[in-house]
């Protein structure tokens, strides 16, 4: 895992690896710093001649030019730090971003929106901090701790026996609480999530708990996850808060064993004043750096789910192969099906689609109508290769949609997706997300084709009229009208769309149809639809029931001899044909 | 009902502070000053080490220095005296860092429990105008920095401070001139971080920012990938990307920076005074200008060390307290909103009609229900049967007074009545129908159910006699039973299976695996949608309510299954008054009256005959002439 990430690193490489460098130089420094300061002590002030002013203000000035040194390395490798963790935060977000963006749309169904969100906001920010944590404390702790134990052991080889017993006390302690609590706080973060889901619902489905009168029920409910929420974290905090008293209890149980066997010491005459009080500070540093090292381990530990979050993202293979040898050229808008099988989830046993053999000619309009769960998206999701068949094949122009290059294929095959998107941007941005390099006629056509110039026209800004995050200022038929327009500025050989006339009314939908039939006779056109008429026209109708083609003929013949065409037909009152009169 | 003047703009940082203060001393006061009284305590025994030490050095050990054989029992009375000291900081520290964790914990959850139950009494209009992850920020991030203020920094904050002053004090009695020395060089720490701090937080402001802008962006392509994958838009994708990642990359580096550097350059002017301190000392100690013994002189330097680096502790919790603060008062200005006003006091109950059709109280459950009306006047009390009668006197209505929604709408529904709505979208259909349950309010008298104003009418009693579904269907995370139950929560299994196979939506059901335990998550997300709007349709139906309001009820289940569903419906709309708002006109041709909505005003009334036969909008809808949004 840790391997994958640090493949994000690249040109932040350099400082993160500088950063450590200089938190040691900075340790290294302020270990020094007591020992210096025995040093005036002993030699300058209480060298039992009186003292030594001279002595005093020579190693002083070494003092502060270690101690600004001390500055100057903890500043410098707090900036690297910061550098590194702030690119590599960057460069892990860029990866994951590019790699869903070769995720086919089975990757994609596999994780939910709201999860690749958090991926890419949430946990990568527990990382970044997890990082700078670990290239500054984690080198921090281990080097002042080996630091601090070198120089005691030096100044008095004796009396740091003591922290023979101490480091691994107060380690084990540290580090037995950071152990056990962390189950206790995955416990508390997951009954969080309860929380605000509950609070969530509440927010979203507040007319359905007021028009329930339901506020004391939902009130109950969150009370019920309150009081848990509570009492786990409660039993999470009640071991974390031990730390501090046990590292004090270390510390001053240390210092207090120092001064008892140092105090004999210099009694003897073996040991010095300031000796004494330098030993004292690398007490404190060495317990303080095993501190830090709980710190992090919790720290890691915590960022540890992220990381794995983050990794499954990058890890996840697409599941579309591109062909060695792509074909890049479609030939002609023929759509073949050959004994297609397709699931999901690749299992035999839960077909979506069954035994689907179909063959449509090039600029055949051909209508889809089924029952929700028939499939009919599943069935038009194909042709662009959005998903892989699982059994038999599927050919556009005659050539099995594998061997293409994705983005030859998928220029050929426009689709207007039944849950369909408009991005913030103006009219004209989004319409050009179909051709990049689209002409302002070009898009005016696009739009008349589709019904959709009328309504720009409109619009006090035209075509410039800027649309609002998921297209929220548009009405639901203007919408959909734009996302037609988008797809036929791609001049597509095939043409899909999924339901997407659904909320456009009958009149407009007639002349939408009438101008494709006039103005892109050559376009193979798959209109998938719940309304009759908007399917009476075409050359021929597909019936699909529950995954398998019921039939497959011109509307006219389905009228007389298929069952669920017909009550489909009746079920809108049988009217379709007399409002073309 | 709390009353609280809705003040726009922030409060002063110090009142949010003192009304959090108020959760605090309000339920643990006890606790809270024995953690005050522990700290105290705590900071005074870690203080007493050093000054012990001076001691130990000029009056125990110095004194034996050199001695054959130095008497060691007052070394080991000292020591042991000061290990007591120690310990009892130690215990001390323990008790109010555990204190703190109920203290911390039990604030938070009452802020939560008030913030929900608070939430749970506001009017629809809060949530109109304010964006769900707004509300949900309260919850998460809001409550979040306040639980890390609360547990971290408030008992870190209070410990620095004490020992501060406790170690000023100790220093004092040491020497004048050093202290004094002291606190300059503390001076200069303080500006030099309140100016490092500043840089930093006006970069961390850039980078919340560009989080957002970030996050926006991300949830944005989330949402649209398949899009972008039907179009190949990938590449162009990614560089918009890049160049917001790349923004966010620069303020977080900058921020992080400018944080990092706190803690090196507060450690390291702590060592310069600790310095100049060992000089000066030094110096005054060997000229013997001032009494200074080489003992005090150790405990002073000692001191500088614990006098300077509480700054860092504070300075580091500077920021979690001011963001701590700022949601604070979020959370407050959200628990300020006024609720839903509810004067009503005609409330529904249980009721038997005598042989002569007068109705009369009862607690059981006769599935006969009437209004109870206590008259102000002569103390009377009168019943009305509860016939689901209701009646529009012309009325208006604007979600802000400028811009009316609804004109002079007049409009009546006999008990049993189906009433259905047509008009495009903003016509006002969902409005009329959101002010017969009082989700909005209107002046008074313009609205009567059975007669009776329903300002007059308690406004739990109003929504319990009424039903609805709507479009959105709301499904909440558990079992389907539930879910259904939801409708009325003494409802025994048989009821539930019954008006699933009212609404058609028992053949489904049983058809999941789990059937009828079969837990919803997210919405419902594995169901499709027309089956979510039968399990809607299940839960009114259950609750059994004598009008019935249906806004798209059906919109989402294919004509065919609608087909289907229509007898259920039927069925459930029998004996009851409804109101129907669909798109679909199949839907509500069998309606006892139509009536078309534009723009607010009802311009065509009549039935499905009669409205055919005038020739207008509705003609034109019909025969599909007009555009329906």
């Amino acid at each position: 895992m840790i391997k994958k990430l640090a493949r994000s690193l690249r040109e932040f490489k350099k400082d993160s690896i500088l950063s450590p460098v200089f938190v040691s130089l900075e340790v290294l420094m302020e270990v020094l710093i007591p020992l210096l300061m025995a040093s005036i002590i002993d030699n300058g002030i209480d060298n039992g001649s009186g003292g030594d002013l001279n002595y005093i203000w020579q190693l002083g000035l070494v003092l502060v030019a270690a101690s600004l040194l001390s500055l100057f390395f903890g500043v410098l490798s707090g900036r690297f730090a910061a550098k590194a963790s702030a690119g590599f935060a960057k460069n892990l977000r860029k990866d994951m971003f590019s790699r869903i963006q070769q995720y086919s749309f089975t990757n994609i169904d596999k994780f939910s929106n709201a999860s690749l969100v958090t991926r890419l906001t949430t946990d990568i920010i527990n990382v970044q901090m997890a990082f700078m944590m670990i290239v500054r404390v984690a080198v921090r702790g281990p080097i002042m701790l080996i630091f601090a134990v070198i120089f005691s052991v030096q100044l008095n080889a004796e009396l740091s026996l003591i922290y023979l017993v101490a480091i691994p006390v107060l380690g084990a302690g540290l580090f037995w609480i950071a152990w056990k609590a962390h189950p206790r706080f995955e416990k508390v973060f997951r009954s969080y999530d309860t929380l605000n889901r509950v609070v969530q619902e509440n927010v979203t489905a507040m007319r359905v708990v007021k028009a329930y009168v339901r506020e004391d029920h939902e009130n109950k409910k969150f009370h019920r996850i309150s009081d848990r929420v509570y009492n786990l974290f409660v039993s999470a905090e009640k071991l974390v808060c031990m730390n501090n008293p046990l590292m004090m209890f270390a510390m001053y149980t240390c210092i207090t064993l120092i001064c008892l066997l140092g105090g004999q010491q210099i009694i003897a005459g073996d040991f010095t004043t300031g000796q004494l009080l330098s030993q004292m500070t690398y007490a404190t540093q060495i317990l303080v750096s095993l501190m830090m090292l709980s710190m992090v381990f919790v720290m890691i530990i915590m960022a540890r789910t992220s990381a794995e979050r983050i990794v499954e993202v990058l890890d996840e293979e697409s599941a579309l192969k591109d062909p060695a040898d792509p074909v890049e050229v479609v030939p002609n808008g023929s759509i073949d099906f050959n004994h297609v099988n397709f699931s999901y989830i690749g299992e035999k046993d839960k077909l979506a689609l069954a035994e689907v053999d179909l063959h449509i000619k090039s600029g055949e309009t051909i209508g889809i109508i089924g029952g929700t769960g028939s499939a009919k998206s599943t069935l038009v999701q194909l042709i662009p290769r959005l998903y892989d068949v699982t059994e038999g094949s599927v050919l556009v122009g005659g050539i099995d949609v594998r061997q293409y290059g994705l983005e030859a294929l998928r220029k050929q095959v426009a689709m207007v997706l039944q849950k369909n998107v408009l991005f913030a941007g103006s009219i004209k941005e989004n319409l050009r997300w179909g051709k990049p390099d689209a002409t302002d006629e070009e898009i005016v056509h696009a739009c008349k084709l589709a019904q959709a110039d009328e309504f720009i026209q409109g619009f006090p800004d035209g075509y410039d009229t800027h649309i609002e995050q998921g297209g929220s200022n548009v009405s639901g038929g203007q919408k959909q009208r734009l996302c037609i327009a988008r797809a036929l500025l791609a001049h597509p050989k095939i043409l899909i769309l999924d339901d997407s006339t659904s909320a456009v009314d009958t009149r407009t939908d007639a002349l939408i149809r009438k101008a494709f039939a006039e103005e892109i006779p050559g376009t193979t056109k798959l209109i998938i639809a719940q309304r009759i008429n908007s399917v009476e026209n075409a050359d021929r109708v597909i019936v699909l029931d529950n995954g398998r083609v019921d039939a497959f003929d011109t509307p006219a013949n389905l009228l007389k001899t298929n069952k669920i065409y017909r009550e489909v037909f009746e079920s809108q009152g049988g009217k379709g044909a007399e409002n073309h009169a | 009902m709390r009353k609280a003047p809705k003040k726009k703009g922030a409060e002063s940082p110090m009142k949010t502070a003192l009304r959090l203060m108020k959760y605090v001393s309000g339920t643990y006061r006890v606790q809270f000053i024995i953690v005050l009284i522990a700290i105290i305590i705590s900071s005074v025994c870690g203080m007493a080490g050093p000054l012990f030490l001076g001691y130990l050095i000029d009056s125990v050990i110095t004194p034996l220095i050199g001695q054959q054989s130095p008497d060691l029992t007052g070394l080991f009375q000292s020591i042991i005296l000061m290990l007591v000291i120690y310990y009892v900081g130690v215990a001390t520290s323990y008790v109010y860092n555990r204190l703190m964790v109920n203290i911390g914990q039990g604030v938070l959850k009452r802020v939560r429990d008030e913030m929900f139950e608070h939430m749970q009494s506001l009017p629809i209009s809060y949530f109109d105008t304010h964006a769900r992850g707004e509300i949900m920020s309260l919850y998460t991030n809001d409550t979040d920095t306040l639980r890390q203020m609360i547990s971290i920094a408030i008992p870190q904050v209070l410990a620095a401070s004490i020992s501060v002053i406790t170690t000023f004090i100790a220093m004092l009695t040491i020497s004048l001139p050093l202290s004094l020395l002291a606190v300059v060089m503390v001076v200069v720490m303080l500006l030099l971080t309140k100016y490092i701090a500043g840089r930093s937080g006006r970069f961390f402001v850039a980078q919340q920012q560009d989080i957002g802008v970030l996050d926006g962006f991300v949830e944005e392509m989330m949402a649209g990938q398949k899009v972008v994958k039907v179009f190949c838009h990938e590449e162009a994708a990614e560089e918009d990307f890049e160049k917001i990642n790349g923004k966010l990359c620069d303020s977080a580096t900058k921020a992080n920076y400018y944080s990092n550097i706190i803690m090196p350059v507060i450690n390291n002017l702590g060592y310069l005074l600790y310095v100049l301190a060992a000089i000066i000392g030094g110096a005054m100690s060997i000229s013997g200008i001032t009494a200074l013994s080489l003992g005090n002189l150790a405990s002073f330097l000692q001191y500088t060390r614990s006098f300077t680096q509480p700054f860092g502790q504070i300075s580091q919790q500077a920021n979690s307290v001011i963001m701590a603060l700022a949601g604070a008062e979020r959370i407050f200005r959200m628990m300020d909103e006024t609720p839903e006003v509810d004067e009503g006091y005609v409330t529904l109950v249980n009721a038997k009609e005598d042989e002569n059709g007068n109705f009369t109280e009862t607690p059981q459950r006769t599935g006969l229900w009437a209004w109870r009306h206590p008259h102000k006047a002569d103390g009377s009390v009168t019943y009305t049967k509860l016939t689901g009668d209701v009646r529009f006197f012309d009325m208006s209505f604007g979600y802000n007074p400028d811009h009316l929604v609804l004109h002079n709408i007049d409009l009546y529904a006999k008990p049993g009545q189906k009433i259905a709505f047509v008009g495009s979208t903003g016509a006002g259909k969902t409005t009329i129908t959101n002010l017969i349950n009082r989700f909005y309010t209107i002046a008074d008298g313009k609205i009567r159910y059975d007669n009776i104003n329903i300002n007059k009418i308690s406004l739990k009693d109003l929504r319990r006699s009424l039903g609805m579904v709507l479009q959105d269907t709301h499904l909440f995370t558990g079992s389907i039973r539930e879910n259904i139950r939801y409708g009325r929560l003494d409802a025994t299994d048989e009821d539930i299976i019954a008006a699933a196979k009212l609404a058609n939506a028992h053949q489904f059901i049983t058809r999941l695996p789990m059937g009828y335990e079969t837990i919803l998550s997210d919405d419902g997300q594995q169901l499709s949608q027309g089956q979510r709007q039968l399990l809607a349709i299940a839960r009114a139906a259950i609750a059994d309510p004598p009008v019935l309001i249906l806004d798209e009820a059906t919109s989402s289940i294919d004509t065919r299954t609608e087909a289907l569903v229509q007898k259920g419906m039927d069925e459930l709309m029998k004996g009851r008054t409804v109101f129907v708002i669909a798109h679909r006109l199949s839907t509500i041709r069998n309606s006892d009256a139509i009536m078309v909505l534009d723009h607010g005003r009802i311009i065509e009334r009549g039935d499905h005959e009669q409205l055919l036969a005038q020739k207008g909008t509705y003609y034109q809808l019909y025969t599909g002439a007009l555009e329906l949004d």
